[in-house]
């Protein structure tokens, strides 16, 4: 590994992509869990405990998409393009999401809100599996020609390890949601959120290990990087430990820490599928010689070093302001007439 | 049907359906600011009131903004793959830049305009609300120095041949200063601040007539007076530099915005007209000389015509001909009507001549046509270019994407924007009805 501007560009991208699942995971799984909760007072609270910062979390997504268009035009062309349909409906979902978000609470009516609802839950599972499919898609490789074209179809990449990826995914933020709304709420609907934990962790806990022991099977070249260098095993244990702290966290009634764990454990996965895709950013399957890395599918060096000023200059103001968004709405959620 | 015209129509539509949203959330911006400025700095409860609503009406502005935005970020990817390769050196940075600078700030802060009332210190808020607006501001302009530089590259060189030719960057300065983006970017805010202007004034206008939050009415409408006013006449003088750009830079442009054919001699100015592109002539009405003369100042002066340009080289001339006619007929419709206004409050009879409430009502739609058909003669008139001069629009395409899957995610994207659209309406309409809240001000708050 050399620390070219390749390289730091790759980890970059890789950051936008890894705030975006630790921040928007727990938004995307507060709306798979939405429809559990039943009354109006209670799907109110789901949604104000992440009314003010989603739109936020969501960005990390759009800039994300925009890092990989000025870094790696290839990827974003490549990648968008070849799947087309799946794209699609991942802005159908994020669409339908947004919208929800905003109108459910604008009028009275129960068929209203049941319709926002269910948009609102069914759209977030979908932006997840749909995630999850991509990256496994990414991992397992697609076919490839020689200009970098997708030479596949949409029905190629539903295949069973890019699924697999998929459920994890959405099984992830569930318990990632699960554990954000334990911090934000009191009383009976705490209590309600509580029994979800348990279940959500050890349904995420077997997805995950059917996901390790397909790649390991199936794409052992995931693993590649961390044989040929061994303290990067420290990740996985990481990822192990911080997955077992959360139960004990919770049971101490430390919420904060034990969705802290909880980011941990989405960091340090997106971490792993980082380094086990490093230098290759699109494995070319079968025809392994198409596949776009760090260096066929970049930026000139002069773009990838206005853009490194770029990042230097606004990282750390996104970082001050999200941060002091996130202290300003702390604690418990309360409505009142502005929320939603 | 083809490939690249269905591409280009669903481009064309989604972000002309994008478009309705950010020129709202831009001059709304703009009317927070002056709304809650002028509340820190009297304390007078009615300018509490005032933004309060304006603020509710700016968050369903800006969810939509959002929605519709997110597809336009994935576009260039999926629809225009090729020239995503092309540009992305030169143009990816401007939306990542976008992205970091603009959207964070945007979305961040207007979670404290929206919910933080009571979380946070009056001050704090006001803040917010700047922040907020010079977002809405910022992110305009990276979106417009990419769309510029694309009408009017420069700060690039050209790497590879064929397919495999890319832009490169070689003068960030360039780029971001490309020589048509100052003009543009000025004309894209005038026409933002005229869109909340006649939005401001159209919604005032609606409760004068029903005698309704009288006092509300007025401040509100005040307000928009003099934002109409200024940006009416500004948009004149943005408009006419932006003229002048293109008649250098984009010659085959200008030619087709007045259907000027003749290879080489004085242009006319046209008030309106219709162009028989088969015959390459106009029926209309011309002022002789008037395009040379606001061109150099010489109404003798020849202006090249499309006839100096291979017919696939020429956009299409009547669309691009009757777009720049409307919004320019539009423009001159909204200094009158902002004059008139302006004329109306001096002489005391604004708030009572009910025919003009009525047409300060309708007159919302103004701007949002204007806009629409602006971007219209722009974008159209660029044609058969994506990226003027370098790249044509049928070489942009994605190579792995076919017709029916476009077409699909057209047929989609009307649906669901015939619904958002349809829904955004009813619930704007029920805000305007439910009119502004009072809010008691809590001791503490007084600050
Ligand atoms: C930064 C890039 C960018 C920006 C800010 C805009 N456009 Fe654009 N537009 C394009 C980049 C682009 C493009 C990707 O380059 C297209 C696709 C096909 C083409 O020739 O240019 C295009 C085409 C295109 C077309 C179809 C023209 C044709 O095919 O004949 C229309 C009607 C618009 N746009 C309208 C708009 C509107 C209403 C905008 C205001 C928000 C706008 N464009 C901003
Ligand atoms: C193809 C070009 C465009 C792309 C890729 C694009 C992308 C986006 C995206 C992704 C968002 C949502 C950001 C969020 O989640 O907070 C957004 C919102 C916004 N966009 Fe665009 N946009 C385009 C054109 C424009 C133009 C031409 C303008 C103005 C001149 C503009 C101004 C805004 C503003 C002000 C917002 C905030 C939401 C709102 O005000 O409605 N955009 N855009
Ligand atoms: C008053 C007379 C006006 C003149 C002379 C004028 C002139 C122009 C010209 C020449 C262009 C093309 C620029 C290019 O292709 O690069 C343009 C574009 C545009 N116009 Fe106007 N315009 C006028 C009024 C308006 C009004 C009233 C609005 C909206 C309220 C408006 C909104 C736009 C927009 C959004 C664009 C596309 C962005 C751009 O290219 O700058 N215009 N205008």
């Amino acid at each position: 590994m050399s620390f070219d501007l390749n390289t730091i560009w790759f980890a970059l991208v890789g950051i936008l992509f890894m705030g975006y699942a630790i921040l928007d995971g727990f938004d995307l799984g507060t709306g798979g869990l939405h429809l559990f909760t039943k009354t109006d007072k209670e799907r109110r609270i789901m949604l104000n405990a992440i009314g003010p910062v989603w739109d936020g979390n969501e960005v990390w997504l759009v800039t994300g998409g925009g890092a990989l268009f000025a870094a790696f035009p290839e990827v974003y062309a490549t990648s968008f393009s070849g799947f087309y349909m799946a794209m699609m409906l991942l802005l159908v979902g994020l669409i339908f999401r947004a919208v929800a978000i905003d109108f459910r609470s604008k009028r009275e009516s129960k068929t209203w809100r049941q319709f926002w609802d269910i948009s609102f839950s069914v759209s977030s599972i979908l932006s997840s599996l749909l995630i999850g499919v991509a990256l496994g898609n990414i991992a397992w490789g697609i076919p490839l020609d020689s200009d970098f074209e997708y030479a596949g179809r949409f029905v190629g990449l539903l295949h069973p390890y890019a699924l697999l990826v998929g459920v994890t995914t959405v099984a992830l933020f569930m318990m990632h949601g699960a554990i954000y709304l334990l911090m934000k709420t009191e009383d009976e609907l705490q209590a309600k959120i509580r029994t979800w934990v348990n279940p959500a962790i050890i349904f995420f806990i077997i997805c995950y290990i059917l996901t390790t022991m397909a790649t390991l099977l199936y794409i052992p070249h995931m693993a590649d990087n961390l044989k040929e260098f061994p303290p990067l095993m420290i990740l996985p244990l990481l990822n192990a430990l911080a997955i077992a702290n959360i139960p004990r966290e919770i049971h101490k009634g430390r919420e904060f820490r034990a969705f802290l764990s909880s980011c941990a454990s989405v960091a340090a996965l997106l971490a792993l599928f980082g380094i086990g895709m490093y230098p290759d950013l699109i494995y070319s399957n079968p025809v392994a010689a198409n596949s776009l890395n760090i260096y066929n599918a970049a930026s000139s060096d002069k773009t990838l070093t206005i853009m490194l000023v770029i990042a230097i200059l606004g990282m750390p103001l996104v970082i001050a302001y999200t941060s002091s968004i996130y202290w300003i709405f702390r604690g418990k959620v309360k409505l009142n007439s502005s929320s939603y | 049907m083809d490939l690249e015209i269905l591409s280009r129509v669903q481009f064309g539509f989604t972000i002309g359906f994008h478009y309705l949203f950010p020129p709202l959330s831009i001059g709304l911006g703009l009317f927070l600011v002056i709304m809650e400025g002028a509340y820190m700095k009297t304390k007078n409860q009615m300018y509490h009131n005032m933004t309060r609503f304006w603020v509710k009406i700016f968050a369903l502005i800006f969810a939509l903004g959002v929605a519709s935005g997110i597809v336009m970020e994935f576009q260039f990817g999926t629809n225009w793959a090729t020239y995503s390769r092309f540009v992305g050196d030169v143009f990816g940075s401007a939306l990542a830049a976008e992205g970091i600078f603009a959207f964070f700030l945007e979305s961040g802060f207007l979670a404290i305009l929206v919910f933080g009332w009571d979380k946070v210190k009056p001050r704090t808020h006001f803040i917010s609300t700047i922040l907020v607006a010079f977002g809405a501001h910022f992110s305009a302009i990276w979106i417009v120095v990419a769309n510029s530089w694309q009408q009017t590259p420069a700060g690039h060189h050209i790497v590879g041949v064929g397919d495999a030719a890319r832009a490169e960057i070689v003068d960030f300065w360039q780029v971001l200063f490309n020589p048509s983006f100052l003009d543009r970017i000025s004309h894209v805010f005038m026409g933002a601040w005229q869109a909340g202007a006649f939005f401001v004034l159209s919604v005032s206008a609606f409760y004068l007539l029903k005698n309704k939050h009288v006092d509300f009415a007025k401040g509100s409408m005040k307000i928009g007076v003099v934002i109409a006013v200024v940006a009416s006449i500004l948009q004149l003088v943005t408009g006419h530099s932006s003229a002048n750009v293109v008649a250098e830079h984009q010659p085959a442009k200008l030619a087709a915005m007045e259907a000027h054919y003749p290879e080489s001699a004085p242009a006319g100015l046209y008030l309106f007209g219709w162009v028989d592109e088969e015959q390459e002539k106009v029926t209309g009405i011309e002022i002789p000389g008037l395009l040379s003369f606001l061109i150099s100042w010489d109404a003798s002066e020849p202006v090249t015509g499309l006839q100096a340009f291979a017919p696939e080289d020429r956009p299409p001339v009547n669309l691009v001909f009757q777009s720049y006619h409307i919004m320019v007929a539009v423009g001159m419709l909204l200094i009158l009507l902002a004059l008139i206004a302006a004329f109306k409050w001096k002489t005391g009879s604004l708030f009572k001549t009910r025919w003009f409430l009525y047409v300060l009502v309708f007159s919302v739609l103004l701007p949002q046509i204007a806009n629409q058909l602006g971007w219209f003669t722009a974008e159209v008139g660029r044609q058969p270019w994506i990226v003027y001069g370098l790249l044509r629009t049928e070489d942009g395409l994605s190579a792995s994407v076919g017709s029916g899957q476009v077409l699909l995610s057209l047929i989609l994207f009307t649906l669901i924007y015939i619904l958002l659209f349809t829904l955004f309406i009813f619930l704007l309409n029920e805000k305007i009805k439910a009119g502004p809240e009072k809010f008691e001000l809590k001791e503490g708050h007084m600050a």
